[in-house]
């Protein structure tokens, strides 16, 4: 079975006088490198410059706020089961008299953490999370010179009152009723699988 | 003869500090050449496009912790640096850079000194570096280091022979050993290349050897010897190393372009309308250029050619530089007795 067109079949034959020599071929290879000397280098100079990224492209979280700006989320802790990577750890804690205008829920996330060391921007975090809280953005998480500084807790991940990070890429109608469509197994939950049984059975 | 004093201890001045301004921008320039070679950008922060990148590393040398290892001798340790800069430095003397300046009668020429057997000179002083090398290596008390002294010293030796004797046949062309006089003759005459082609393709060969330069640099053969001769070395001791690598290539670029290239005669000078004073420096900008080309020439070798295996290295300077290079003085003889010119 051939696989590529490329290949070279090695013959161990003398070499000739001019192969011998070396100077053809040398002369051949300083051809080669003098042709690159003109070749216009494929670098990005990164700060200043950026590579041109997909729309839905999956950067750094954003944790999202209401139309109000009360904080989303409310430590339901799906986001923080669904990751593969285990990168995702909260504290939850319940909402208080006169906090409403803070949390949206009764419970809220006290702390919430990410490690950017170990997430792998696979989105399931956005997939599971019911209160559409937290989406991934196509901002991309800068370097550091310490470990626990890539550990993000809501500091950095909330966005800020009244500048909200647009998400609405990740969050088109067709991403909203994939999760919101009840037969899609992934959405279903305990109960709605023994109404989904019971009908089926009758 | 005070005037000639200062005069010449300006000239001794400038030779030094272009030497040295040389070899840093040609540490910047091997990695541009590189990284262009390779569709990369290279150095480019420091300064526009990277141009102040060589003051930075040498800042950065000079702040490197110097470390002299406990079981070397410390005489000889330093002694090894110091000596293989002394001896880039001091080939620079006899180099002629251009034609005569006159000044009120007084004509200032623009060689350091032209001593009648400025080639063999040059060659005297090219063999000494070799120590500078060796008792770098050898003082490091390492057994890396010793390897890749003994490994520069027998190239070196080997290579010098088949360099001297393609120099043989060029000098029995031009009848001097002075490369003051040898650039001369090249003025309003072909170029010596033409002559000497074989002649110039050893010697250029050899100078790759000699400069310890790939495809010839086994010395600080990274992939056997970790770092070769340099491996105990750090701080601006380890830069003099590098320093004095690029000083030697610079002066054999020097040397190559006047004993084959016309020095710094520029083709048709005598038709140029300006003064002898305003040619002379014209004269040293051609020289330059072509010293640059060689520079680049080098760094253009270096980033296409891979290593050569030690045996491959003493076959090709024993069995074929050598032998090649009697067979060119055996032909420029007898094509001297040909055309009567003996």
């Amino acid at each position: 079975m051939q696989l590529t067109d490329r290949k070279k079949v090695v013959v161990k034959k003398e070499m000739s006088f001019m192969e011998k020599l070396y100077l053809p071929a040398i002369l051949n290879g300083m051809s080669i490198t003098i042709k690159h000397l003109f070749k216009r280098s494929s670098t990005i100079k990164y700060p200043e410059q950026k590579r041109e990224i997909a729309e839905v492209y999956r950067g750094q979280h954003v944790l999202k706020r209401d139309e109000n700006g009360a904080e989303r989320c409310t430590a339901c802790g799906l986001c923080a089961v669904a990751c593969p990577a285990e990168a995702i750890t909260m504290r939850s804690e319940e909402r208080r008299q006169g906090e409403e205008n803070l949390y949206r829920e009764e419970k809220y996330a006290a702390t919430y953490e990410i490690n950017m060391l170990r997430c792998i921007f696979c989105g399931l975090c956005e997939e599971a999370c019911p209160k559409e809280a937290i989406f991934l953005t196509d901002r991309i998480v800068p370097t550091e010179f310490k470990r626990n500084e890539f550990i993000y807790g809501k500091d950095k991940l909330v966005e800020p009152v009244g500048q909200p990070v647009d998400v609405t890429c990740r969050q088109t109608k067709e991403v909203l009723s994939f999760k919101k469509d009840k037969t899609k197994y992934h959405n279903q939950t305990f109960k709605d699988q023994q109404l989904l049984e019971g009908s089926q059975n009758h | 003869m005070i005037a000639f004093i200062i005069y010449k201890s300006i000239l001794v001045f400038v030779v030094f500090l272009v030497s040295l301004g040389i070899a840093a921008y040609s540490t910047y320039a091997e990695r541009k050449v590189a990284a262009f070679m390779q569709d990369r950008v290279g150095p480019d922060r420091a300064g526009p496009f990277g141009i102040l990148q060589p003051i930075a590393d040498g800042i950065k040398m000079f702040m490197k912790e110097e470390i002299i290892p406990t079981v070397s001798n410390k005489f000889l340790f330093v002694l090894g640096p110091s000596l293989a800069m002394l001896t880039a430095l001091m080939t620079g003397v006899v180099i002629p850079w251009g034609g005569d300046l006159s000044f009120g009668g007084q004509v200032y020429p623009l060689q350091i000194t032209d001593i009648n057997i400025g080639i063999l000179y040059v060659f005297g002083v090219v063999s000494i570096g070799v120590y500078g090398i060796m008792i770098g290596g050898w003082a490091s008390n390492n057994k890396y280091s010793m390897l890749g002294a003994l490994r520069a010293s027998s190239q070196m030796i080997s290579y010098e022979i088949a360099m001297g004797l393609a120099i043989v046949a060029l000098v029995m062309k031009t009848g001097t050993l002075s490369l003051g006089e040898i650039v001369n003759q090249q003025n309003g005459d072909w170029w010596n290349i033409c002559y000497q082609p074989l002649g110039f393709l050893i010697f250029l060969i050899c100078a790759f050897a000699e400069t310890n330069r790939a495809p010839f640099d086994l010395p600080e053969c990274e992939t056997e010897l970790v770092g070769g001769y340099h491996t105990e070395y750090s701080s601006m001791k380890l830069g003099f190393y590098l320093f004095a690598e690029y000083i030697n290539i610079f002066i054999s670029a020097a040397i190559m372009s006047s004993l084959y290239f016309g020095g710094y005669n520029i083709p048709f000078q005598h038709l140029i309308p300006v003064g002898p004073n305003i040619l002379a420096f014209l004269q040293v900008g051609f020289f330059f250029s072509k010293i640059i080309f060689f520079i680049f020439f080098f760094m253009w070798v270096r980033w296409t050619i891979p290593r050569f295996r030690y045996d491959q290295l003493m076959n090709l300077g024993w069995k074929i530089m050598i032998p090649l290079a009697i067979f060119n003085i055996l032909a420029t003889g007898i094509m001297m007795f040909a055309l009567g010119k003996v």
